[in-house]
């Protein structure tokens, strides 16, 4: 056992090195989600105002070529009814075709379509934001070291640069941001949009919300996960005590000691 | 094996078995003679038997929805997480499952290490394992590369151009690898046809491993050859069979921790971004249980060096059985080797650790101390401890308390053969 504790001495020394190491890059703010933990859940509402800021702040140039309209209307994610589903569909004009004549089609979208992007391919993208692709959101939670922590701590890092630090234009200051520079503007201010639950729109509360619906956009399973794994660890520790005990008396024929 | 031939009860079964005798190896399996001390870290050849049919089983769902092409393969695992019913389940269990897999697979190495199972006449049950370990690591590799992120890309390209390092015919080599001038969809394709493959020809040198096994018996925490069937051993079922079904269940919770609440905590972020070949990510890194290797290779200046001692750090360890002068089996009675053998455990840590770091200042400097002591382990360490060791008295049987003074190993040999 002695060897053991050595062995666990070590680990725990590495572990610590390693955050002493870290901790010269400026660590993303740690916030207390609702969905972190084991029984974790998304706040339905705060998930349905993120849709809204990403849908009137972030659509313009973030697609999420990944979701479909019908996912904002599924258990353990917003939850919108069956008929705003359909009305935050209708609301995009999808590509569809080629039709009888062999013409490409507009017409308004349908819950079963994916997410309409804001441009036609990535290098649009790029051309139309000075040369930097705005990232897909649909897993961009996954993507990043730090993951919500680091979106939310992205969204509110913007500050003037200090002296001695120059940017060129088109370049932005975010102290959280990996190499401080950032070619996304600060696009959060106080009231910039109306809620439509009424909630006042502050910065802050715009960043929670968002990352809120980025990380379930990111993990639109975590519920039911969470869900089912506290049941399949429950079932198995029931069933580990049993073929304990099992074990226990099939082994005292032998030996009393196992 | 069994002592007494197996003659089934019923006509038919006895016609069956007189033309193919599965009901005899049944029986031989159940009855099969084992030492009654094992101990847990002897439950994890069960426990890798359950990851490989993990593996196999989920591999084969997510093989019915994941398109191997460079430019749908990200898509499809998307689309596996999002709309396949319960395909975020398979999939994290898949990709936790080769972690978990190579958990398993380490205690396992490092329990024969420690007991010596790998000595005289266990030499090929040690070398089917390590064949079966190199191709785990295949797997493992080509399988990481199927999701098409930035890692499997740029971890593809690092560990196929180490083959470039091969003088005259290594650019070719690579090329041939690729199919292509660069990691493309043909070295997509391929890896995702060998990584299919690969689990069965894991699965057929498993059994050869059982087989070879099933010859001179299990070796045990003592390290003492014990006759078989006697009041040392116990009927493989229901006594180990129960046993290893506790310690699998134990196991499996710890995966399942893994799968339901921290799936992604041993892969790395950047994965979830789609492969791009113009932009290359900060730090390469390979999946942690690589790492030690990725250590040793980079603690070399010299890339066909490094090359040539990373794999040097895995086949060195086919002809351990020929290193280890001792006689006696297991560190239990080898003060000196015991030492060691930890020393080695924190080595081989200390690597997986560097490994994980960028390869300069301090963790260039560990990295080499590291490697060199990986191989002074085996090519020194080895050889000459157990030559000069004073060893502790063997038991001459499980069961049976050692004899004061006279019981050293070679004496319990004798007794044994004369019983």
């Amino acid at each position: 056992m002695k060897k053991f504790k050595l062995f666990f001495c070590i680990l725990l020394s590495l572990t610590i090195f390693n955050t002493l190491k870290s901790a010269e890059q400026i660590d993303p703010i740690k916030v207390d989600w609702s969905f972190k933990g084991l029984l974790g859940k998304f706040d339905r509402a705060s998930l349905q105002r993120g849709y809204q800021v990403y849908n009137e702040v972030c659509a313009s140039c973030h697609s999420m070529q990944y979701l479909s309209y019908r996912n904002l209307g599924e258990p353990g994610g917003p939850e919108f009814s069956e008929e705003e589903v359909k009305a935050i569909a209708a609301g995009f004009e999808v590509t569809d075709g080629p039709d009888a004549q062999g013409e490409m089609f507009t017409r308004p979208g349908r819950p079963s379509d994916k997410f309409v992007s804001p441009y036609p391919n990535v290098n649009a993208a790029a051309a139309a934001n000075g040369g930097a692709y705005p990232p897909d959101m649909s897993v961009l939670v996954k993507a990043r070291k730090g993951g919500a922590n680091y979106i939310y701590s992205v969204l509110v890092g913007y500050e003037d640069p200090p002296p001695g630090v120059t940017l060129d234009e088109g370049v932005y200051y975010n102290k959280y941001m990996i190499g401080n520079k950032i070619k996304m503007p600060n696009n959060l201010s106080d009231g910039l949009i109306e809620y439509a639950d009424g909630t006042e729109a502050t910065v802050d509360q715009m960043a929670k919300d968002v990352t809120t619906f980025l990380s379930w956009a990111a993990e639109p399973e975590l519920e039911s996960r969470h869900k089912t794994g506290v049941k399949v660890i429950l079932y198995l520790v029931l069933l580990s005590i049993l073929v304990f005990l099992s074990m226990k008396k099939i082994w005292s024929r032998v030996n009393p000691e196992i | 094996m069994s002592e007494q031939e197996y003659v089934p009860k019923s006509k038919a079964g006895k016609w069956f078995n007189d033309r193919l005798p599965l009901l005899s190896l049944a029986s031989h399996l159940t009855d099969y003679p084992t030492p009654k001390n094992l101990n847990y870290w002897w439950t994890f050849g069960g426990i890798l038997t359950f990851c490989l049919l993990t593996q196999i089983i989920t591999g084969i769902v997510l093989a019915m929805h994941y398109v191997a092409h460079a430019d749908l393969a990200f898509a499809s695992v998307e689309h596996i997480m999002r709309d396949v019913n319960y395909g975020w389940l398979i999939r994290y269990i898949h990709s936790n499952g080769a972690s978990m897999f190579f958990l398993a697979v380490y205690i396992h190495i490092f329990r024969s290490l420690f007991y010596g199972s790998y000595k005289s006449p266990r030499e090929i049950i040690w070398i089917i394992g390590l064949m079966i370990y190199l191709l785990m690591m295949a797997a493992a590799f080509m399988g990481y590369v199927l999701p098409w992120g930035q890692m499997s890309f740029w971890g593809a390209t690092v560990i196929t151009n180490l083959f470039s390092a091969i003088p005259l015919i290594g650019d070719s080599i690579t090329t041939w690898l690729w199919g292509a001038y660069s990691v493309d969809n043909p070295t997509l394709t391929r890896f995702f046809s060998l990584h299919y493959l690969i689990p069965f020809l894991i699965l057929g040198l498993v059994v050869l491993h059982i087989w070879a096994l099933h010859v001179p018996g299990n070796n045990n925490p003592v390290g003492i050859d014990i006759k078989k069937p006697s009041k040392d051993t116990v009927p493989f079922h229901p006594y180990i069979t129960i046993k290893d079904a506790f310690a699998l269940l134990l196991f499996m919770i710890i995966f399942a921790g893994f799968v339901f609440f921290a799936p992604n905590v041993l892969g790395h972020s950047d994965n979830y971004i789609q492969a791009n070949p113009m932009v290359t990510p900060a730090h390469i890194v390979p999946e942690w249980y690589l790492l030690p290797f990725y250590a040793i290779l980079r603690s070399v200046p010299d890339k066909l060096g490094g090359v040539i001692l990373m794999f040097g750090a895995i086949f060195i360890l086919f002809v351990l059985p020929w290193l280890d002068t001792s006689k006696v089996r297991s560190a239990v009675f080898r003060p000196i080797y015991r030492q060691f053998f930890w020393i080695l455990v924190i080595d081989v840590l200390v690597l997986g650790y560097v490994g994980a770091m960028p390869a300069e200042g301090i963790y260039l400097v560990l990295a080499r101390v590291g490697t060199i002591y990986y191989f002074l382990h085996f090519i020194v360490v080895l050889p000459v401890v157990g030559y000069l060791e004073k060893t502790e008295p063997v038991p001459l049987s499980i069961s049976d308390p050692v004899l004061s003074g006279s019981a050293d190993y070679s004496m319990a040999k004798k007794d044994n053969e004369k019983i």
